[in-house]
């Protein structure tokens, strides 16, 4: 970064305001900074902290409610934010190019890649048609393509998550624009292509000299690729300083909260080793799962998984997106019939069951499920969902129900009040906790908990995981932990199984697996972990206690 | 949600906003905001239910009784809507006629909503082999012109006002079972319905409690779309005589009675035709606002 060189990007006492209805709400307030010429400033935030409205103002695509109410935005020394649509139509793509989030959405599914890559060429410049193919196959080499020829005549849905990211990268990156806007561009990604993702940015910023403002919840990936980190809460900055220097010596409260609830930057607190001669909760052997796909084939999505879970211990299942991980727990759950292989639940073969004793079966394992937002019935009260279990199995009198909901209720940390509100009035953290209490009402001894702490904020997550430790340490619960996150894994599990493409390719306690006698991918999932270039962020752990409810 | 509950949230808010933003500026946004052709349009129905429910207050003519020497006569202060061919008064039989087209579109309804939305629950619940063979018959239903349909109905049951609704309600069914069926499709692969056969819950159970409650709002909307198409229908049939037999004063008779005096007396089709059109677009508006407050 020269001094003297002017910034590529300059916000200042910006404010961000939305409208509902007659009320106007803001969301952004008096956000100041700079990015400099081949700079990668990270804005940090949870969800709601106005990350994207600050980032989406910059390119000039608030949405149709939003406004900037004050402030100013100077993109290469020029003032943008009152230009109209027109004018900012003619900088989008040549000057700063946006990488959304979700890369499965947004490709056109109708056009082939090599159309798309082209759209780009055709809007902003005059290259006649061989020229522009030219320059496709030349950028989809770029980002790291194999068989670029191919994949220009393919389709979006021919390539994979990762492949479609990196054609939005060479789309945005096609007009070399003086700066690039990354917005969550990984958080739908695996872990492994995650980084293969973050590190083609950083080697196409170095090549190009292009800026980056990345737009991230994970301070973890904040961490290890930008420069400058920009900390918002509640649409404020709470700190902006060099990346090293935030990390080390963090100064707001707010920042060291993140700090210590990140799993990829808190150091592990070690769990008590397991003492031998447990009981054993769930035995799952030799497991095989095949689908039939529609073209009649026959698909293995599970293939010999075995592993056991003593009572009382957290079992973690580890895999990328068509690991099977998902499907196994649906096994251990009941919802399907393995096509081999055999689960056991203290005495239970569950392959066995049929209806009613399936039915009964129900009360000993509960499922958890990832999506808060979709797991609770939108049209029933707290009340109703968390009493709906018992209403199956027993027939227990009125007040004998309500006490024991309150009690559940109490137990996962919600106040009493929130019994007789509707989903939507609750926040992700607060959801979770009465998904988690539907599945203790009815105690049973195997709670399945699949990616549930997945879709929440770092901090939320946090508190969801001491809550779920604790009430494992109260009741004696075992938990079979699903997630594609080892760093979470290594907070809350004893036993570990990594599963590859539907095989269990390593299986043992935390600390064998975690260490260097596990296998090549194990070790490259483990590798691929965000936020290793700072190990000592857990100096600050002891400043902050737990936070309030969710 | 209905469009009740939007009147109450508007007003509610702008009573709350005013006084911050004194009392002129809220009563111009209340003004600016108000849903006028939604209240035009509740308010056309209200009316048309009075005349169904108390007739005798909106006029003092007898829709039967004709008046000697009063035939055809143009509309004018003592005859609103002016006179038939017999004399009797052309308001007084709208207003009278109100019962037989609102009940026999209620009636209609009524049909198709509950057999089409129970075949539309039981093939999107149980699907598999049931599911196939209950929508290849919707699909049978469906390529049957609605008119030859229902007429072919009527001739079975034979005329009547209340077998006409039954022939009209049974040509709605097949809309209405697609459109439940696609919406408990969408519900039962919610994640939320999983989760209650996971924490124990029978079919039978998690159908009621669940998919039910959460298909249902667009299947509301859909009727009352329907209502308005149903008195559309009604009045077909009676226009073609398949209906109330005269002097029954329903609204589509007294369309087709009308018909033969059209270049000398035209208000006896067009009054009738034009509450027919009112009805219908109030039906549609108020579905309109149904299906938005559900989203």
């Amino acid at each position: 970064m020269s001094i003297s060189a002017n910034p590529v990007l300059d916000v200042r006492d910006l404010d961000i305001s939305y409208s509902h209805g007659d009320e106007r709400s803001t969301v952004v307030h008096g956000v100041s900074f700079t990015v400099e010429p081949g700079e990668v400033v990270a804005l940090v935030g949870e969800s709601g902290s106005g990350k994207t409205s600050t980032a989406q103002a910059v390119i000039g695509l608030l949405a149709g409610n939003g406004r900037i109410e004050r402030g100013s935005i100077h993109l290469n020394g020029e003032e943008i934010s009152r230009w109209s649509a027109r004018r900012l139509r003619s900088i989008r793509g040549a000057v700063v190019s946006l990488v959304p989030q979700d890369p499965g959405s947004s490709l056109n599914p109708v056009l082939t890649i090599g159309a798309q890559v082209r759209e780009i060429l055709e809007i902003h410049g005059r290259l006649d048609r061989r020229e522009a193919d030219r320059k496709v196959i030349e950028l989809l080499t770029n980002v790291g393509l194999s068989e670029p020829e191919l994949r220009a005549r393919q389709y979006p849905h021919e390539l994979s998550g990762g492949m479609k990211q990196r054609v939005l990268i060479a789309i945005a990156i096609a007009l070399r624009p003086a700066l690039i806007i990354a917005d969550e561009p990984t958080s739908a990604l695996d872990v492994t292509v995650q980084r293969r993702i973050l590190d083609l940015i950083d080697d196409l910023r170095r090549e190009y000299g292009t800026s980056v403002l990345l737009v991230t919840h994970d301070l973890g990936v904040a961490a290890d690729r930008s420069d400058k980190i920009i900390v918002l809460q509640g649409g404020r900055i709470q700190e902006q300083g060099k990346t090293a220097d935030v990390l080390a010596s963090p100064q707001s409260a707010y920042t060291r909260k993140l700090l210590s609830d990140a799993p990829s930057l808190a150091a592990a607190k070690p769990r008590p080793p397991l003492k031998p001669g447990r009981p054993t909760a769930l035995t799952v052997s030799n497991l095989v799962q095949d689908f039939t796909l529609p073209t009649g084939r026959n698909f293995r999505a599970v293939d010999g998984i075995s592993f056991s879970v003593a009572r009382g211990t957290t079992h973690a299942v580890v895999g990328e997106s068509g690991s099977g991980k998902t499907t196994t727990i649906r096994s251990i759950a009941g919802f399907q019939k393995p096509t081999s292989g055999e689960i056991r639940i203290g005495d239970l073969d569950v392959a066995s069951l049929r209806a009613e004793a399936l039915r009964q079966f129900r009360r000993k394992v509960q499922l958890v499920y990832q999506n808060p937002w979709a797991s609770l019935d939108p049209r029933q009260t707290v009340q109703a969902i968390v009493e709906e279990p018992m209403l199956n199995f027993d027939s227990l009198p009125r007040t004998e129900r309500e006490a024991r909901v309150r009690a559940i209720i109490e137990r996962v940390g919600l106040p009493a009040t929130v019994l007789s509100r509707l989903p939507h009035a609750l926040s992700g953290g607060q959801r979770q906790r009465v998904a988690i209490a539907r599945a203790l009402v009815l105690e049973p001894e195997v709670v399945v908990l699949d990616e549930a702490v997945s879709a929440l904020d770092v901090t939320v997550q946090a508190q969801i995981l001491e809550l779920l430790a604790e009430l494992q340490r109260d009741l004696g619960l075992t938990y079979v932990f699903v997630s594609h996150d080892l760093a979470v894994v290594r907070q809350i599990a004893d036993t570990v199984s990594v599963l590859h493409n539907g095989r269990q390719v390593d299986y043992g306690t935390v600390d064998e697996v975690f260490s260097s006698t596990s296998t090549a991918y194990t070790r490259e999932l483990i590798e691929a972990i965000p936020g290793r270039k700072f190990p000592h962020a857990e100096t600050s752990r002891q400043f902050i206690k737990a936070g309030p409810l969710s | 949600m209905t469009s009740i509950d939007t009147f109450a949230h508007l007003t509610s808010t702008t009573a709350e906003a005013s006084p911050r933003l004194g009392k002129r500026r809220g009563v111009l946004k209340t003004l600016r905001n108000f849903p006028y052709g939604l209240a035009l349009a509740w308010l056309v129905l209200t009316l048309v239910l009075l005349w169904a429910i108390v007739p005798w207050i909106f006029t003092s003519y007898d829709p039967l009784q004709g008046t000697p020497g009063g035939q055809l006569k143009a509309p004018s202060a003592l005859h609103l809507l002016g006179t038939d061919s017999l004399g009797r008064d052309l308001f007084a039989r709208i207003v009278y006629g109100a019962v037989h087209s609102l009940s026999g579109a209620v009636a209609a309804v009524g049909v198709g909503l509950v057999v089409g939305s129970g075949i539309g629950l039981i093939a999107g619940s149980v699907r598999g082999r049931v599911d196939e063979v209950l929508m290849r018959l919707v699909d049978v239903l469906l390529s049957i012109p609605t008119l030859l349909l229902s007429l072919s109905i009527i001739i079975l049951l034979g005329f009547g006002t209340l077998n006409a609704a039954i022939a009209v309600g049974a040509t709605a069914i097949a809309g209405f079972a697609r459109l439940m069926r696609s919406e408990v499709v969408r519900v039962r692969n919610a994640e939320f319905v999983e989760a209650a056969f996971g924490s124990g819950g029978t079919f039978g159970k998690v159908l009621w409690r669940h998919i039910l409650p959460n298909s249902l709002t667009s299947v509301v909307a859909y009727t009352a779309v329907q209502f308005g198409w149903a008195i559309l229908q009604i009045s077909t049939l009676g226009f073609l005589g398949y209906g109330a037999p005269p002097p029954t004063p329903e609204w589509g008779l007294l369309i087709a009675e009308g018909r033969n005096y059209l270049a000398t007396a035209w208000w006896l089709t067009a009054a009738p035709g034009l509450i027919v059109v009112a009805v219908v677009l109030s039906a549609n508006r108020i579905s309109q606002s149904i299906g938005r407050s559900a989203r």
